[in-house]
């Protein structure tokens, strides 16, 4: 039945609905409304589950990986420098492959402290071995959040699923919530290979001496890379029961396009309906959203962009010292196919400032120069800057 | 596309009427999306939502820059905010007030009492639902039905029946001019 939800709304209906067995969080903005509202749903008897309260993100994680060694479906949420603080234990809950599923509301980091949106927490755990799901909308996170359980417990392997923080966790839009019965069909109780039990003791975590440690590692980069097989077909089987497919990738208008968008999240949205105007005065701009970002889709994005002339790359984080994560990896794509585009980066959007048409439209500019010219000046650039800061030395 | 920008101090319900609005609009078959912009969290300080509504799904995700309506929960903002920032022409300006205000001219105003309704409906001066009432009544953007019905589906029992006695007490008595 379609409601009215926020983002947040969105993600704690979403695990009830997988009918998760324990939730472990700490609060913080702006996700905290997702915890404070699967508190309820268990509060109230709504939803069969063990709340763990714990004193940090770094706990609520370590709760996550003991529950989910112990067999039982388990979600948490964080965002920012919650996820900052988990990062220890992310690397571990992939590394023992134990299919927890997280909610991340993407907020930037300190400092100088911001509670605003951006994707700099997210991007800053991708080496972690976490799948990692960017959403668009609200319904977007509903489903992927039900998806990432199939795909977490068939691939052991950890899922996060990203969504701007506010634009999406705080906004109210209508959101299609399935029947219960329909996503137990979809989502069957599952069972851990190896379960920690008292009855068939196994060892969890042991040490990786030089002699394997390698080879483990080996396997589990194997693991990350194949799971786009099972995330195409576990989404293809979603859509076949609910109607709504989202791929790895989404073509927006792109396969004629000669100025391709490369966007994450909800800044896809946005550039929709701009897209749509380019097209009507008959300028071949198109977009290319990116879902999944780990495993990163490198096949289906040569695909999707090589016939392009120029590729604008936006995103709201930035590898100091280097470019935005999705540039570099986009860019990387290419490195040995002969026809490939010129390639540009836009970094925006940083601790919750606004990106606007207007700063998407200035991207297509610049991208559509290089695209007449042949010739990228220069690959990362930042969109709506107030002044002029690239290129300034300090004085030292 | 219809785009509302909603005025407030922390506390007073703003982004509630937002998405109250977006619910209405949504029962009327419509699509409806209502997001908040915080500025530092505390009470009393700024706050600004808003609202679109289209007949198609809303994918943009911007904030509202020219408004089609602007709706403000509290009088004293007038003094430190424009509110009528890039409002368009022939939108209307639903201000809590309890008289017309100075300096304001060239479009359509309703005025509302909406702390006096919010006191003496629910006995605390929170003017988000009393100002929907004056909004429905000035713009027609949904019917007061449709806010009657959002209210009932976001509050509780009790709650409900007073917030639904706030939106029709300010309906009543929202006047409309045009200050030239």
């Amino acid at each position: 039945m379609k409601q009215i939800l926020t983002g947040n709304e969105a993600a704690a209906i979403a695990a009830k609905l997988a009918r998760v067995k324990v939730i472990s969080a700490y609060p913080i903005t702006p996700q905290t409304a997702i915890v404070e509202k699967l508190a309820e749903f268990v509060a109230d008897g709504e939803l069969e589950a063990e709340f763990m309260k714990v004193e940090s993100e770094h706990s609520a994680m370590s709760a996550c990986i003991g529950a989910a060694a112990a067999g039982a479906r388990t979600f948490t949420a964080t965002s920012s420098q919650g996820l900052m603080l988990m990062s220890e234990m992310l690397y571990i809950a992939s590394g023992l492959r134990l299919p927890v599923v997280m909610a991340n509301a993407n907020r930037a980091l300190s400092s100088p402290l911001n509670i605003w949106c951006d994707q700099q927490d997210s991007m800053a755990v991708r080496d972690s071995g976490w799948v990692q799901l960017y959403c668009e909308d609200n319904q977007e996170i509903l489903d992927s959040i039900l998806q990432a359980y199939r795909v977490a417990e068939e691939l052991l392997l950890p899922v996060m699923v990203c969504f701007d923080g506010y634009i999406l966790s705080h906004t109210a839009e209508p959101v299609d919530v399935p029947e219960q019965g329909e996503v137990d069909k979809f989502l069957p109780p599952y069972e851990l290979p190896h379960p920690l039990d008292p009855e068939r003791p196994v060892t969890m975590g042991p040490v990786g001496v030089p002699e394997y440690y390698q080879e483990i590692r080996c396997m589990l980069q194997e693991a990350v890379r194949v799971a786009e097989d099972k995330i195409a077909e576990i989404d293809r089987a979603f859509g076949r029961r609910f109607g709504r497919r989202y791929g790895l990738i989404e073509r927006y208008r792109s396969d004629d396009a000669e100025v391709v968008l490369l966007t994450l999240g909800s800044l896809s949205g946005t550039a929709r309906g701009l897209i749509d105007r380019y097209r009507k005065r008959g300028e071949k701009v198109g977009l290319v959203k990116l879902r999944v970002f780990r495993p990163f889709p490198f096949g289906e994005l040569i695909d999707a962009l090589g016939h392009a002339k120029a590729v604008a790359v936006l995103e709201k984080d930035v590898s100091l010292g280097s470019g935005g994560a999705l540039f570099i990896d986009a860019a990387a794509a290419f490195i040995d196919v002969a026809r490939r585009p010129l390639m540009l980066n836009f970094i925006c959007g940083l601790g919750g400032r606004d990106v606007t048409q207007l700063d998407i439209r200035e991207a297509i500019r610049v991208a559509g120069r290089a695209a007449e010219t042949g010739v990228v000046r220069r690959a990362v650039r930042w969109l709506g800057l107030r002044e002029k800061i690239v290129g300034l030395r300090p004085k030292l | 596309m219809i785009e509302v920008r909603f005025h407030g101090r922390a506390g007073q319900g703003a982004v509630t009427a937002a998405r109250l609005l977006a619910e209405a609009a949504f029962l009327e078959g419509k699509c409806g999306q209502a997001f908040p912009f915080f500025g530092a969290e505390r009470r009393g300080a700024p706050v600004v939502a808003f609202a679109r509504i289209d007949n198609k799904p809303i994918r943009i995700r911007t904030q509202v820059y020219e408004p089609n309506h602007v709706v403000v929960l509290d009088p004293t903002l007038l003094e430190v905010i424009n509110v009528a920032a890039g409002l368009r022409r022939g939108g209307t300006l639903v201000l809590n007030a309890k008289k017309t205000p100075e300096g304001i001219s060239g479009i359509k105003v309703a005025v509302i009492d909406a702390t006096g309704v919010a006191i003496e409906t629910l006995g605390v001066p929170i003017t988000n639902t009393a100002i929907l009432g004056a909004l429905a009544k000035a713009t027609k953007l949904v019917s007061l039905n449709s806010i009657i019905k959002a209210v009932r589906n976001y509050f509780g029992d009790k709650l409900a029946e007073k917030n639904v006695a706030a939106v029709k007490a300010a309906y009543e008595r929202t006047q409309l001019m045009k200050l030239s």
